[in-house]
């Protein structure tokens, strides 16, 4: 097991971050604190800094503008951090790949940890992407 | 006056999903004048959708925004439909009307779960978006997916919804009724709600005017206009409906608008379910060969306003032009009648109350030489400028 899944065993809590995205990814990243899904039950929350948090939830491509916001985001945030890759569009760009204002995808521009594809992915894809990294031997 | 003081909001703010910069100047609590910068999700999708083929632009466009994610498509292809003229099957209109209408009922959930999140009632987002999710699933066995449909098509939609499907929607749908009659009462008959939304963020019907805003922000404020029964398309003039304003234009207001839309939806949807049994399964899609070089425009009602779609094509398969318009792009300006005059804290429900989408409103700004006509756009650039102005000073003065 790595130093990363140890630090990681209690209860996290969730940043997230939209790098560029069309919103479906984040209600859904959402979705997952309201009772059909309920993640708070596990002890998991959304918290509104970086500063408080153990996970990273990046969704979006990177657009030219947000750029230095992300890297200066994920300075800001306690280390170690556990970076995920919500959606295609932040795994590879996904059908935005061609824009111009496309400075991704995020794994070149800051280290990831895991990653979640799907368009956007279904908060259960999003829950199980979570456990298997916590379970990673 | 007193000093005036920044408040920032943004771009990564608890308070918003989106990245999006707000600067509140205040003086003591008191919001004196709200500035907006945007820029930051843009995703140059106009010139996207240029490099794809007439099909493939559908699913370019349902990626603007996640939340509405059929009313691009909608206006889309009533723009792309309306240059070669194509009449569509009248299945396929209900079908259309279907899923348009259901995701207002979803959306229309969502700004309400949101809006009792801003003001500190957290058990009405849970249920709002408790009662969401039959509708979410709904979708999922209609369409495939919870979001991002992928529906429609030049000529008609993809799928067909079985005998067996419409009675499930119809079981969900009464289900969803009872909800919000429930959300309603919670909402109507709460004195701090009352309390807290009252003559908060007025926008008169000057206002709305002045920015051209649409859809429930318009109509919240007795502005009785609405793609739907303005210009007709898709199965909305087959059925009978009726459009929801209120008079006060405040938070309240809206929040009576969108909670009583969502009833209209509910019948929309119940009598097409009802007409899609006279018309023939399988009947849904007509094939349109190619598009000839004109020009198509199309608009639809989003749930948060109308949504404008301009197309030109060349005879090619993929338009040369695409221009999108999204109705966050005019109700956001009004946060400058609605904010200001009004404490910070009635700032962040105010600003809810249009249901503000930043990412269908995304602009770029060029910055451009008015004498050369170049444009400028880096901060190096933009630094050269200002030095070569200095130095044009300079030899002026003869310093
Ligand atoms: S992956 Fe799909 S749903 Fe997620 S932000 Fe990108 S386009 Fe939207």
């Amino acid at each position: 097991m790595g130093f990363k899944e140890k630090c990681f065993k209690k209860s996290l809590w969730v940043f997230h971050m939209s790098a560029g995205s069309c919103n479906n990814c984040d209600i859904e990243i959402l979705d997952c604190l309201t009772p059909k899904f309920d993640i708070e039950r596990f002890g998991m929350k959304l918290v509104g800094s970086i500063r408080h948090a153990d996970v990273l939830l990046v969704t979006g491509i990177v657009t030219r503008k947000l750029l230095p916001r992300i890297k200066e985001v994920y300075d800001q945030a306690p280390k170690p951090i556990v970076v995920i890759a919500i959606g295609a569009c932040a795994c590879t760009g996904g059908m935005f790949k061609d824009s111009y204002t496309f400075k991704g995808p995020l794994d070149t521009v800051i280290p990831v940890d895991a990653y979640v594809p799907g368009c956007p992915p279904k908060p259960e894809a999003m829950l199980a992407g979570v456990v298997k990294f916590l379970n990673k031997k | 006056m007193g000093k005036k003081t920044l408040v920032p909001l943004g771009p990564y703010h608890p308070l918003l999903e989106e990245p999006e910069f707000f600067k509140l100047y205040c003086d003591g609590e008191i919001v004196k004048e709200v500035i907006w910068e945007t820029g930051y999700n843009h995703r140059g999708i106009e010139k996207l959708c240029q490099s794809k083929t007439f099909e493939q632009v559908f699913y370019v466009v349902e990626r603007i925004c996640g939340i509405c994610s059929t009313s691009h498509p909608f206006a889309y292809a009533n723009a792309v439909e309306s240059i070669p003229g194509v009449e569509i099957p009248e299945r396929a209109k209900y079908i259309r009307s279907i899923v348009g209408e259901l995701e207002r009922v979803h959306s229309h959930l969502l700004w309400v779960g949101l809006a009792g999140h801003f003001l500190g009632y957290n058990t009405v987002f849970m249920w709002a978006w408790k009662y969401r999710e039959p509708v979410l699933d709904m979708f999922e066995i209609i369409t495939g997916n919870r979001n991002s449909y992928a529906m429609f098509t030049i000529g008609g939609v993809r799928r067909d919804i079985s005998p067996e499907q419409a009675a499930q929607l119809l079981k969900v749908l009464d289900e969803v009724e009872r909800k919000t009659t429930l959300l309603v009462g919670a909402v109507m008959d709460d004195p701090v709600i009352h309390a807290r939304l009252k003559g908060v963020g007025i926008l008169t019907a000057e206002d709305i005017h002045d920015f051209g805003a649409v859809g429930p922000t318009a109509r919240a404020s007795g502005v009785d206009i609405d793609v739907r029964r303005d210009d007709p398309y898709a199965a909305y003039d087959m059925i009978d409906w009726k459009v929801i304003t209120a008079n006060d234009g405040d938070v309240f207001a809206k929040a009576e608008v969108r909670l009583l839309e969502m009833y209209e939806s509910i019948s929309i949807i119940k009598q097409c379910l009802e007409a899609l049994k006279k018309t023939e399964a399988g009947d849904i899609k007509v094939k349109v060969k190619e598009i000839p070089p004109g020009i198509g425009i199309g608009h639809a009602e989003a749930p948060r306003g109308e949504v404008f779609h301009f197309v030109k094509s060349d005879g090619g398969n993929s338009p040369v032009r695409h221009k999108i318009r999204a109705p966050s792009f005019t109700c956001i300006p009004t946060f400058r009648r609605s904010c200001v005059g009004g404490t910070i804290s009635d700032a962040a429900i105010a600003t809810a109350a249009v249901d503000p989408c930043y990412c269908c409103t995304e602009r770029m700004s060029h910055v451009y030489d008015y004498t050369t006509g170049k444009h400028i756009m880096s901060a190096a650039e933009l630094i050269k400028l200002s030095q070569e102005k200095t130095k044009n000073l300079k030899a002026k003065l003869k310093v």
